[in-house]
Formats: C-alpha cells, sequence, structure tokens
C-alpha cells in the first residue's frame, strides 16, 4: 500500500510542480498518470524515491515513512521501487546482462559489484527474468545495440530484478511506436498481475492507458483533478484536464481498437 | 535593419546594414595597417644580410650532415628506449592523479561546488600553464640529472591537460542513466561504477593515448635540459658540432614519432 499525503514539491525557481497531493494505491493495483506536459507527473514519481527531494507532505509504502528516512535506509527503501524510465536509461555500454544485474546493485556490496562477482541466486534471476521479457538471446549484447522496445524490455527486467513492492514508472512507450507501445503496457501490466505488484504509470496516450488499467488519476498543475475508471473518462472530463479540444475522435479509437484485440 | 521597403514599394532584404557593412570595412582596414607596422618593426630588427646568407648556410650544414652516420645507431638504442618509457610512464602517473581531480572539478560529482571545485580548478591551471621543458629544468635542478626528472616533469604537466579533458567529458554524460542507476538502491561509489564510468570510459581512454601521444614527442627534447633521453644524444652533437650524428637522431625521432602515431591510431580505433 502506497500513501502519499499532502505531497508538495516547490522547486528552487519558485515553481510549484505539486501542491496537497493525496493518493492511496493498494498493492496489486496499477494507476494511470496522466495529464498536460508539465503537470507534475515526473515530479509526482521523482519524489516518491526521492530522486527529487519533495518540499513537504509525507510518503508512506507498506507502512514506512520515505520522506524522513536517512541515506542509507533510503537506498534500502529504494530497492523496493523499481523504476522505468521513458529514455530507457540503460547504461548504454553495458552489456544487457550488466544493465539487468544492475538492478541488485542495492543488495550487493561495492568490492562484487565492481568485480561483476553477482550471487549465482542473482543471475539465474536474471535470465530467468530475460526470458520472461524474451531477450535470453541478447545476454551479451551491448545495450546500445538493442533497438527502442528491446531496451525498455531491459529496462523492465532491471526494475523487476530488484523485487519490487512498487513500480514507477515515467512514460515507458513515448519513444516507441504504436504496436512496441502496447506490448510493452501489456508486459508491464501483465508483469504486475504476476507479482501483485502497485504501479504508477505515467502517460501521455490516453487511449493507451484506457487499454491497460483499470484507474486513471490525472494531474495539472501540480493538483489531482480527475481519479477514477478509464470509462469516466468523458470529452467533458478530458477538456477539464487538458483543455479545449475535440475528444470524440480519441475516445471513439479506443473502443474500436478494444474490439479488435 | 536589413529588411528596406524602396520608393517603388518593394521590399529589400540584405545581410547586413549599412554601418554593420561600413564596420566590418574599418575592421579589415584595421587588420591590414595593423600587419603592415608590425612587418615594418620586423624588418627593421632584422639583420637582412644573414637572412640572405640562410640558404647557403642551410646548405652547407645539410652538405656536411648527410650522409647520417650510421654506426652512432648502437648509442641511440638505449636512450630512445629511456624516451618511450619517460613519455609512457610520464602518461600512467598522470592519468593516475588526474581522475580524482576531474571528478572533483566535473559541476555534476564534485562534492562541493564552492570549495573543493575551485581546488581542482587550480592545480589544473596551474599545471598546464607550464610547460615540461620548464619542469624539466626545475626538476633537474631539484632531484638531479636523469629520467626520474623526465618522468615527473611529463606527468605534471599531463595532470591538468588529462583532467580538464576529462572533467568535460564527465559534465557531458546522459544523467538519466546515472539517475536509473540511483533509483535501484545503488550507493555513491556503486553509481560511479556503473552509471559514470562506463559513460567517460572512451573519453579516458581517448584522452590517454593523445596525451601519451604528445608526451612521447615532448620527451624527445627533455634531454636538452638534462632530463635524460634522445634529447642528451641531441645536445652533445650539437654541441660538439657533430652534423652527422645530429641527422641520425633526427631521422630516429621521426622515424619513432611515426611508428607512435600509428600506434595510437591502432588503440583509439580499437577503443571507439
Amino acid at each position: 500500500m502506497l500513501k502519499l499525503d499532502k505531497l508538495t514539491k516547490v522547486y528552487k525557481t519558485g515553481d510549484k510542480a505539486l501542491s496537497d497531493v493525496t493518493l492511496k494505491i493498494p498493492g496489486g493495483q496499477i494507476i494511470a498518470l496522466i495529464g498536460p506536459s508539465g503537470a507534475g507527473k515526473s515530479t509526482l514519481i521523482r519524489c516518491i524515491n526521492r530522486l527529487v527531494e519533495p518540499t513537504s507532505g509525507s510518503v508512506t509504502l507498506d507502512g514506512t515513512e520515505i520522506t524522513t528516512l536517512g541515506s542509507g535506509a533510503l537506498r534500502r527503501m529504494r530497492r523496493r521501487m523499481g523504476m522505468i524510465f521513458q529514455e530507457y536509461a540503460l547504461v548504454e555500454r553495458l552489456t544487457v546482462m550488466e544493465n539487468v544485474l544492475s538492478g541488485r546493485l542495492g543488495y550487493v556490496g561495492f568490492w562484487r559489484s565492481f568485480l561483476r562477482k553477482f550471487p549465482q541466486s542473482d543471475i539465474d534471476e536474471a535470465y530467468r527474468l530475460l526470458d520472461r521479457v524474451g531477450l535470453l538471446h541478447m545476454a551479451d549484447k551491448r545495450a546500445d545495440e538493442l533497438s527502442g522496445g528491446q531496451r525498455q524490455r531491459v529496462g523492465i527486467a532491471r526494475a523487476l530484478i530488484q523485487d519490487p513492492a512498487l513500480l514507477l514508472v515515467d512514460e515507458p512507450t513515448a519513444s516507441l511506436d504504436p504496436k512496441t507501445s502496447r506490448q510493452i503496457m501489456r508486459l508491464i501490466t501483465e508483469l504486475c498481475a504476476e507479482r501483485g505488484l502497485a504501479a504508477i504509470v505515467n502517460i501521455h496516450d490516453v487511449s493507451l492507458a484506457q487499454m491497460f488499467v483499470q484507474r486513471v488519476v490525472a494531474l495539472n498543475l501540480g493538483h489531482v483533478i480527475f481519479d477514477g475508471g478509464p470509462a469516466d473518462l468523458t470529452p467533458e472530463v478530458l477538456t477539464d484536464i487538458y483543455g479545449e479540444e475535440d475528444w470524440e475522435a480519441t475516445i471513439a479509437k479506443v473502443e474500436d481498437e478494444e474490439e479488435e484485440t | 535593419m536589413p529588411t528596406s521597403t524602396n520608393a517603388s514599394g518593394e521590399k529589400i532584404w540584405k545581410l547586413r546594414t549599412r554601418n554593420e557593412t561600413l564596420f566590418r570595412w574599418a575592421l579589415w582596414l584595421a587588420t591590414i595597417i595593423a600587419f603592415y607596422v608590425s612587418w615594418m618593426k620586423i624588418s627593421d630588427q632584422t639583420t637582412w644580410f644573414f637572412v640572405y646568407d640562410a640558404p647557403r648556410i642551410a646548405a652547407d650544414i645539410g652538405g656536411r650532415a648527410w650522409p647520417p652516420r650510421w654506426s652512432y645507431i648502437d648509442q641511440l638504442g638505449g636512450a630512445i628506449w629511456d624516451t618511450i618509457n619517460m613519455a609512457t610512464l610520464g602518461t600512467i602517473f598522470a592519468l593516475f592523479m588526474a581522475v580524482p581531480v576531474a571528478f572533483l572539478a566535473a559541476r555534476n560529482t564534485t562534492p562541493s561546488k564552492t570549495f573543493i571545485r575551485p581546488v581542482a580548478l587550480l592545480v589544473i591551471v596551474s599545471t598546464r600553464s607550464i610547460n615540461s621543458l620548464i619542469w624539466a629544468l626545475l626538476l633537474v635542478s631539484i632531484i638531479g640529472p636523469g629520467v626520474l626528472a623526465g618522468i615527473v616533469a611529463i606527468a605534471i604537466r599531463s595532470i591538468g591537460f588529462c583532467a580538464k579533458l576529462l572533467y568535460e567529458a564527465i559534465e557531458e554524460i546522459d544523467s538519466t542513466q546515472v539517475e536509473a542507476i540511483t533509483a535501484t538502491g545503488a550507493s555513491r561509489w556503486q553509481t560511479m561504477a556503473y552509471g559514470i564510468v562506463p559513460q567517460i570510459m572512451p573519453a579516458f581512454a581517448g584522452i590517454a593515448v593523445f596525451r601519451w601521444d604528445i608526451n612521447f614527442r615532448e620527451s624527445t627534447v627533455l634531454g636538452l635540459v638534462g632530463a635524460g633521453g634522445i634529447g642528451l644524444q641531441l645536445q652533445g652533437s650539437l654541441n660538439t658540432l657533430a652534423w652527422p650524428q645530429v641527422s641520425l637522431i633526427l631521422i630516429v625521432i621521426l622515424v619513432a614519432v611515426i611508428i607512435g602515431e600509428w600506434v595510437s591510431a591502432r588503440v583509439r580505433g580499437a577503443i571507439i
């Protein structure tokens, strides 16, 4: 169970990226976080694992308050939160296997990780995950040799090998073509269901969100302005979130696509 | 305003306004005048007789220097080996010192922008600003003549160069890769080893080879001030006006530099 209570972030420039965001996400639930660019979506998920320090408010994961942790305890807490990035954020010059194993860095000491002497159980798990995401044959390739969709699969494996309770997913499909986007979203939602993970998925593509998640939260200017099921996203609601536009096409398209699949 | 309208109402576009054009002409004129004045000054201070005489003297020395004294090569093997070692060891020591300095100087890795970074930048500037020949002069008087003085001179001179290029490479890394490693719960040192080091490895290798290449050339002259290597032989031969030996030494240096260039190009190609 992840709880955000009055989470607020004010940047040094005075921009208020989040104001009093209060959310509850039970274990196993996936939410899609939508909203226009600059609404604070990325800031919100970075405030949860404190890549960005929140200004005030609290974040609680399974009863542990994260915002007040010292650096050692924060590192142990970050192991419980896997993160997946828009541009994959793989270390390009390391191999696929090294990238996946880097998800275990929080569990092994410096010299073991430096010499790449990971425990056998970690290596077994890495192979299992690579097999699960369909990249077993790519294990020894360098990350920069992979295509966008393949890289994102490695990014997913890296997040999952942490054995997290929560996935923080930042625009996982923004750099991918429509078909790969769906495959990636399907993979993420399947894996979350298999492992009972909660997830926050930042996403631009409203129809894609409607296709794959049961709960949608919308941010605008740092405020939560919508929290409901995918079917509740009517043209009026989308106008509230993004501004005036003809939304019928977006929503109609979703329904067509759902019939196809 | 480059765009204006003429009498018949057509829009005229020019790259520059009239004032800008005039300013440019003035600048060219000033440059030509400065060149002319400087040339006159140099001409006044030159003894033109020596200059007219130069081709004859050059031909004379060339005639004495040719053919090179090939038998002298026996004594050059050790000297060129010393020179290579000076360059290589100097570069290695410099890299050992440059890496921490670079991490302290880079904006995204320095522990303190206000205190430690300026100190690191000072180290970079001060070691870079003094030529290795001058370092060698100083070090020969401090630790005595020989190869060690040359190695230390090369090392000190190279710290700033390597650290500067390396810290620029560190500042240009992709920060999201670092962010991703941090997000896994990695410690500071692990983040450095996994997030930063792989990203700067190509730059590091390139810098190391490039600096070795430069150091190899520099170390050929360090002997002139007593810091060992082939420069020592060169100085001895110049002092005794043994022109056939001088020409042989120059040939040996030329060949060695070409080989060094080839090696560094191959190494760089293999890494990147």
